[in-house]
């Protein structure tokens, strides 16, 4: 029963369709939860006894972060997938996976910028989580670039999913590495709030912005995920039917 | 048809039935490759001279555009080093595949019934002979000359080569993804550089350790850690992509 | 030990959007060779591909002695010689010396075993000439006798009689019958005639 389920994930025609239905369920919820994050933590929740109010950038920062990385732990999986079994469908998840991790990478290294802002007086600080999310976005970057230099859909997607399991294998070892060279030289660091452990008042919208980033993540993806099934298959019967012509 | 005379058919092939079952192993026909590359490397000696020659320059910029005065140039001695490396290292990787690509080779190394894996080893092997040790040669010379004490010779020597050697083979996983693309040269530095970047860490610490007197284990073992983690994952990952690029 | 035997059974392949094989069914026994026309752009190569097990078709299988080559694709390749349009040959290394590298790295091989071939090509006067200076016919010759030395059941050539004169399109016709008679197989993709004996099926390409 479940093998069946399994199956039908590899084809197009059912994950186009599928996407459709689930998009609604997951992009509603996401507006909702970041909209209720978003006032929780920029208006209701206390400021930080040592930032101020300056540290609610953590808000956007935080999950921003988090997301980039979760979308290249995403792709790679799903690149693995499409390599090791040859699906398709999975090569189609992890080429519309880049552009949105590539964004919340961007997202996450502009919002750490503004955070030094006022802080310290510099849009930009070789802190090890800045550093580590630019190197991050250079890996997307890279991926994006092999994926737009190889015209054959099938040697650009199998190329880059070797590409993204090696980047995902590096990821560790380059924060590690980041880390080590940081703790090295004691750069002082931004992104750290004053207190230990974060009051519910804090929390609470925190974990309420992440769920919303994923679900928004979700959303995206299933969005970008049929653009990418109707531009490989565009040949099909079964597109020409689904879109009615 | 015509046939041979009966001492050039024996010559050639076995006798009727018999079985030449992968006769050669993987490291005899990987022992073989090697020897190859590095006939061909002698037989076109001028092409080898680029990156040392490249290093050499890159080395040569930062007294002209920072200072002449050796105390502080000593200081940037491990970034220069270091990104000089790096930088010659991409240059070199070139001419990992280039030909063997465009003769046809490498379609037959994947076709030969040997361990793709192997042979492309020895093929980096030899391109870090050809390349990667003359610049561990290089590296100390250019130490000296930006004002490193001779107390540092060593341990540059000895990070370079480790460094090194992870360099070319995290390159040759780019090289194999790209293959036979036109004017890949950015696409596989923007591939290669950061998975490149814990060596460049771990390395220019070893570097500054060795010119400031202090020890070198710490950066010396991570950078050989990095060194086996390459030697046994970055083949494979290389081989895969010359299957998926001749496809 | 069991007869061999090739069989292509219901190949299709896409090369993005161009389906280049539509359902390529076909079989051959020991001493068989099969001859594959059609014009530029109909699969040939394609089809020489995927057998030697350099694309993967979307369906179908390639058997080699009953077994389907994807299993052990490294076992197939040490029974096989695949010859595309380009002589795999290294400019900077002698004729000798390019075919030690190429046969030698899967057969134990010997410098008068060289000779031998080269010479049983026509060739012979090559042996320790640079690649690089010689012809794409000679070169084509050092190609052949690489094949002649590899001393395996299965050939996959494409045009193997470029760039040749008749004397040379008989010397590949040769090489082929030989081959034959000592029970191997060959698949050849073909655009002009070669007689080889006792004569080829024949597997016609549309575009």
């Amino acid at each position: 029963m479940t093998w069946t389920w399994f199956h039908r994930l590899g084809s197009p025609p059912y994950v186009y369709g599928l996407a459709q239905r689930l998009t609604p369920w997951l992009g509603w919820p996401a507006a909702l939860l970041i909209a209720g994050g978003l006032w929780g933590g920029l208006l209701l929740a206390p400021p930080d006894y040592q930032q101020g109010d300056g540290y609610r950038i953590i808000y956007v920062h935080a999950p921003s972060a988090w997301m980039s990385l979760m979308v290249y732990t995403t792709m790679a999986a799903a690149a693995a997938v499409g390599l090791i079994w040859r699906i398709k469908v999975a090569h189609a998840v992890a080429a519309s996976c880049a552009a949105i991790g590539a964004s919340f990478t961007f997202a996450a290294l502009v919002t750490g910028a503004l955070w030094g802002q006022p802080m310290w007086g510099t849009y930009w600080q070789w802190d090890p989580r800045l550093t580590s999310e630019l190197i991050l976005l250079f890996l997307y970057l890279g991926y994006i670039g092999l994926r737009a230099g190889l015209e054959d859909t099938q040697r650009a997607d199998r190329a880059s999913a070797v590409l993204a399991v090696v980047g995902v294998i590096n990821v560790p070892i380059i924060h590690y590495s980041v880390t080590w060279w940081n703790s090295l030289h004691q750069a002082p660091s931004v992104m750290r709030l004053a207190k230990p452990t974060l009051p519910p008042s804090m929390l609470v919208p925190l974990m309420m912005m992440l769920l919303g980033f994923t679900l928004l993540f979700g959303a995206l993806l299933l969005v970008r995920l049929r653009a990418q099934i109707l531009a490989r298959e565009r040949s099909s019967a079964w597109i020409r039917e689904a879109l009615g012509t | 048809m015509t046939e041979l005379p009966a001492n050039v058919a024996a010559a050639i092939a076995p006798a009727a039935g018999a079985d030449d079952f992968r006769p050669l192993s993987s490291l005899a026909a990987a022992r073989m490759a090697l020897r190859r590359d590095l006939t061909l490397a002698f037989r076109q000696r001028g092409q080898l001279v680029q990156p040392l020659a490249f290093f050499a320059m890159v080395t040569l910029l930062f007294p002209l555009a920072v200072s002449p005065e050796l105390a502080r140039l000593r200081e940037i001695v491990p970034g220069v080093l270091w990104s000089a490396e790096l930088l010659a290292s991409l240059l070199a990787l070139e001419f990992l595949f280039r030909d063997d690509v465009q003769d046809g080779t490498l379609e037959q190394y994947a076709l030969s019934g040997q361990s793709l894996t192997a042979l492309l080893f020895a093929k980096t092997t030899a391109h870090w002979l050809l390349t990667g040790l003359p610049l561990t040669v290089m590296a100390p010379l250019a130490a000296l000359s930006l004002g490193a004490p001779t107390s540092a010779v060593a341990g540059i020597v000895a990070s370079v080569a480790l460094g090194g050697v992870t360099l070319s083979l995290i390159g040759s996983i780019g090289a194999s993804l790209t293959l036979g693309m036109k004017r890949s040269g950015a696409l596989l530095s923007l591939l290669t550089l950061p998975l490149s970047l814990p060596v460049l860490i771990f390395g220019a610490r070893a570097t500054q350790l060795a010119i400031t007197g202090g020890v070198l284990v710490a950066p010396l073992e991570l950078l050989g850690a990095l060194a086996v983690l390459g030697v046994t994952l970055a083949p494979l990952a290389a081989a895969a992509g010359v299957r998926i690029s001749l496809e | 030990m069991p007869s061999r035997s090739l069989e292509i059974e219901n190949l299709h392949l896409w090369r993005g959007e161009r389906h280049v094989l539509r359902g390529v069914h076909c079989a051959l026994g020991e001493g068989q060779c099969l001859k594959l026309t059609g014009p530029n752009g109909s699969g040939k190569t394609s089809l020489l591909r995927t057998v030697a097990g350099l694309m993967y078709p979307e369906e179908g299988q390639v058997r080699w002695e009953g077994r389907d080559v994807r299993e052990d694709l490294r076992s197939f390749h040490a029974r096989m010689t695949y010859l595309g349009h380009e002589p795999p040959l290294k400019g900077d290394l002698s004729a000798r010396e390019n075919l030690r590298y190429w046969i030698g790295a899967r057969r134990a091989l010997s410098a008068p075993m060289i000779d031998a071939a080269l010479g049983s090509v026509g060739a012979g006067a090559l042996a320790g000439q640079r690649v690089r200076t010689l012809s794409a016919g000679q070169r084509r010759r050092v190609a052949l006798a690489g094949l002649a030395l590899s001393a395996v059941p299965l050939w996959l050539l494409d045009e193997p009689a470029t760039n040749l004169d008749s004397d040379g399109q008989q010397v590949v016709a040769d090489l082929i019958s030989r081959h034959l008679a000592r029970g191997g197989l060959a698949v050849v993709a073909l655009h002009h005639p070669l007689h080889v004996s006792g004569g080829m099926l024949e597997l016609a390409l549309a575009a």
